[in-house]
C-alpha cells in the first residue's frame, strides 16, 4: 500500500526538508517502520522508548484520529493520506 | 551607553523583558525564543523559562502595586518587553474578584469565603483576551503582521479585537456551528472570519497544517506557533486572585478544563509567587471543572488513568469542548499533587449553576462559568470542597455569548399597560 505522508516542520530535517514523502505499509506501524528506511530517525521522533506513540503527537490516517481507531494498528489504505501532527492546545 | 535589554542568561536576542529560552517540559530540552511550540527532540511543548533571579521581593511588590489596573501591571512576570503598557494592545485584566456572600448561602458555604473571580469583564468579555494580549506581544516581536488562531469562538473575537487594536491583520478559524453570538462578537472587529466543517479538533488540526504549509508562512497563530507566550496570559489570573485577596494564595480554586492549559498556567503562576516570596507557601488545592459531554479529564481522573483518551465533544458548554486536550495530563498530575479533583457536571446542571450565579450575584456567565460554578456546587454536595475554607470560583466569560443556553429563561408576565392588570397579575 502506497500513502502520502504529511510531515510536520519540526520533522522535515529528516526529510530534506521535504513537507509530504510517500511510504508504503497496510499499516501505521508499518508505513511509519518504512518512513525510518528512507529517513534514518524519524520514528524515534514519532515513538517513544516502548515503540508507541509519543504522548504529544497526534497523527490522522486521512480524517481520523489514529486513537479513536486501532493506534498503530490502524490500516493505512492505498492512495491514504496521513498526518503527523504536534498536538497543542488552545479555545 | 547602550543598555543590555536581555538577561546575561539568555538565550535569545528577543526583547520579551525577563523570558530568558523556551524549555520542553517533557525533556528540558532548551531552544532560543522564537515562533515555535514544540520540542523537536521529544514533541513536548515548549514554555517559557525565566530569569527572575534580579528581583527583590518588596521592590516588586511595590512596583506591581503602581503599575496600570491590567495585566501589565506584572509585565516583569510575563515574556513582554518593559515597556508593553506603552503599545497598542488590548489591555485586559484587573478583573473583579467578587466576594459572593449571597452564593455561599445557596452554596453552603460560610460567610465571605467564597468569590467569583469574573473574567466577563475584559474587553471581549472572556479569558481570553490575556492570552492573547501576550501573544500579540511574541507577534510583534517576531515580526508577524497577521494574527491568527483555531477557536471556540472567545478567542476568535480576542484576535479580531486585538489585531484591530493594534493595526496587524487577523483571520481566525473556527467550527463552523458556533453560536450565533460568538460568530458576531468575532466577525464585528473587520478580520476574516472562516468556518471549518467540524468541530474544535478538527480546525485546530487544520491550522496545525496551515502552519506548516507556505501558505501560512509569516502568520502568527495565537495558540499554536506563539502559543508558549500566548498560554502564559493565564498566570495572570493567578497573580490577579492572589493580590485581590490581599496577596494571600486562595485555600480552593476551581478552574474550567478546555485544553487545560489555563489551569496548569494558574499553577504555575501560584507556584511562581510562593517563590517570589509574594506570598505565604501553603497548602492550595485546585479542582478542574468539565462538562459531561466533553469530558476526557474528568474521566480520566476518575479511573485513576494518568493519560487521557480523546472524546468526541456534545455539550452545550462550547469553549470548552476540546475533546483532546493536550494538557490534560499536566491537569492530572496538579489535581492529584495539591489534594484537588476533576469533575463534571451535565448540560442541565450547567444550565441550573448559570441561573443560579446570576440569582445570587448579578453575574451572567457563559457555559462555561456554569461548569465551574456548577462542578463547585457539586464538590460541595459531595463533601470534596471544605466549605469553611477561601474558595475561588472562576467565570472566564459573559453570559451574552451563550443566549442559547438559557433561551427558555423569559417573561414573568404579559400585562396591559394598567394597575390593575399588574395587580391581577400577582405581581404586588
Amino acid at each position: 500500500m502506497s500513502v502520502t505522508v504529511r510531515i510536520p516542520t519540526i520533522l522535515r530535517t529528516y526529510t530534506g526538508g521535504q513537507a509530504e514523502v510517500a511510504a508504503e505499509g497496510a499499516t501505521l506501524g508499518e508505513v511509519i517502520a518504512d518512513l525510518e528506511k528512507n529517513h534514518t530517525g524519524i520514528a524515534a521522533r514519532v515513538l517513544d522508548d516502548q515503540g508507541k506513540l509519543r504522548r504529544f503527537v497526534n497523527v490522522y490516517v486521512n480524517d481520523d484520529d489514529v486513537r479513536f481507531e486501532q493506534g498503530l494498528k490502524t490500516a493505512t489504505p492505498d492512495g491514504a493520506g496521513v498526518s503527523i501532527i504536534p498536538a497543542v492546545a488552545g479555545g | 551607553m547602550a543598555v543590555q535589554t536581555v538577561a546575561s542568561t539568555t538565550d535569545s536576542t528577543v526583547d520579551l523583558g525577563p523570558a530568558a529560552a523556551l524549555s520542553c517540559r517533557e525533556c528540558g530540552h532548551r531552544v532560543p525564543l522564537g515562533p515555535v511550540f514544540a520540542c523537536e527532540e521529544c514533541f513536548g511543548p515548549l514554555e517559557i523559562a525565566y530569569d527572575f533571579s534580579a528581583y527583590d521581593t518588596e521592590e516588586l511588590r511595590k512596583r506591581i502595586e503602581a503599575g496600570p489596573a491590567n495585566i501589565w501591571r506584572y509585565a516583569p512576570l510575563l515574556p513582554v518587553p518593559a515597556d508593553v503598557a506603552t503599545k497598542p494592545n488590548i489591555n485586559p485584566g484587573w478583573t473583579q474578584l467578587v466576594k459572593a456572600d449571597n452564593l455561599a448561602r445557596e452554596l453552603g458555604v460560610d460567610a465571605g469565603k467564597l468569590f467569583i473571580k469574573d473574567d466577563s469583564g475584559n474587553p471581549t468579555h472572556s479569558f481570553k483576551d490575556r492570552v492573547v494580549a501576550q501573544a500579540l506581544e511574541a507577534a510583534r516581536a517576531f515580526g508577524f503582521t497577521t494574527l491568527s488562531c483555531s477557536s471556540t469562538g472567545n478567542l476568535a473575537g480576542a484576535v479580531g479585537a486585538a489585531a484591530a487594536r493594534a493595526g496587524f491583520r487577523s483571520c481566525v478559524f473556527i467550527p463552523h456551528d458556533l453560536e450565533q453570538g460568538k460568530v458576531v462578537m468575532a466577525a464585528v472587529y473587520g478580520g476574516e472570519l472562516v468556518g471549518i466543517q467540524g468541530n474544535y479538533d478538527d480546525v485546530n488540526r487544520f491550522c496545525s497544517e496551515l502552519i506548516g504549509d507556505p501558505a501560512g508562512e509569516g502568520w502568527g497563530f495565537v495558540n499554536v506557533n506563539l502559543r508558549p507566550y500566548y498560554a502564559e496570559g493565564s498566570k495572570t489570573l493567578a497573580y490577579e486572585i492572589c493580590e485581590q485577596l490581599g496577596w494571600r494564595l486562595p485555600d480552593q480554586i476551581v478552574v474550567p478544563i478546555a485544553s487545560g492549559s489555563q489551569l496548569t498556567k494558574i499553577d504555575k503562576g501560584l507556584q511562581e509567587l510562593i517563590k517570589l516570596g509574594l506570598v505565604e507557601d501553603k497548602p492550595y488545592k485546585i479542582f478542574g471543572a468539565q462538562a459531561e459531554g466533553c469530558s476526557p479529564v474528568s474521566t480520566a481522573y476518575k479511573a485513576g488513568h494518568d493519560v487521557v483518551r480523546p472524546q468526541k465533544p456534545d455539550t452545550i458548554a462550547k469553549s470548552l469542548a476540546i475533546g483532546n486536550p493536550a494538557d490534560g495530563p499536566y491537569v492530572l498530575d496538579i489535581a492529584r499533587r495539591t489534594g484537588g479533583a476533576v469533575e463534571d457536571v451535565n448540560d442541565e446542571q450547567v444550565v441550573d449553576a448559570i441561573k443560579i450565579l446570576a440569582r445570587t450575584e448579578g453575574i451572567f456567565a457563559e457555559t462555561a462559568g456554569g461548569v465551574t460554578v456548577g462542578v463547585a456546587k457539586k464538590l460541595i454536595e459531595n463533601g470534596v470542597l471544605d466549605p469553611s475554607l477561601t474558595t475561588v470560583v472562576l467565570n472566564t466569560g459573559d453570559g451574552l455569548k451563550t443566549l442559547d443556553a438559557v433561551a427558555g429563561t423569559g417573561l414573568t408576565a404579559t400585562i396591559r399597560p394598567s394597575l390593575d392588570s399588574f395587580r391581577e397579575a400577582g405581581l404586588v
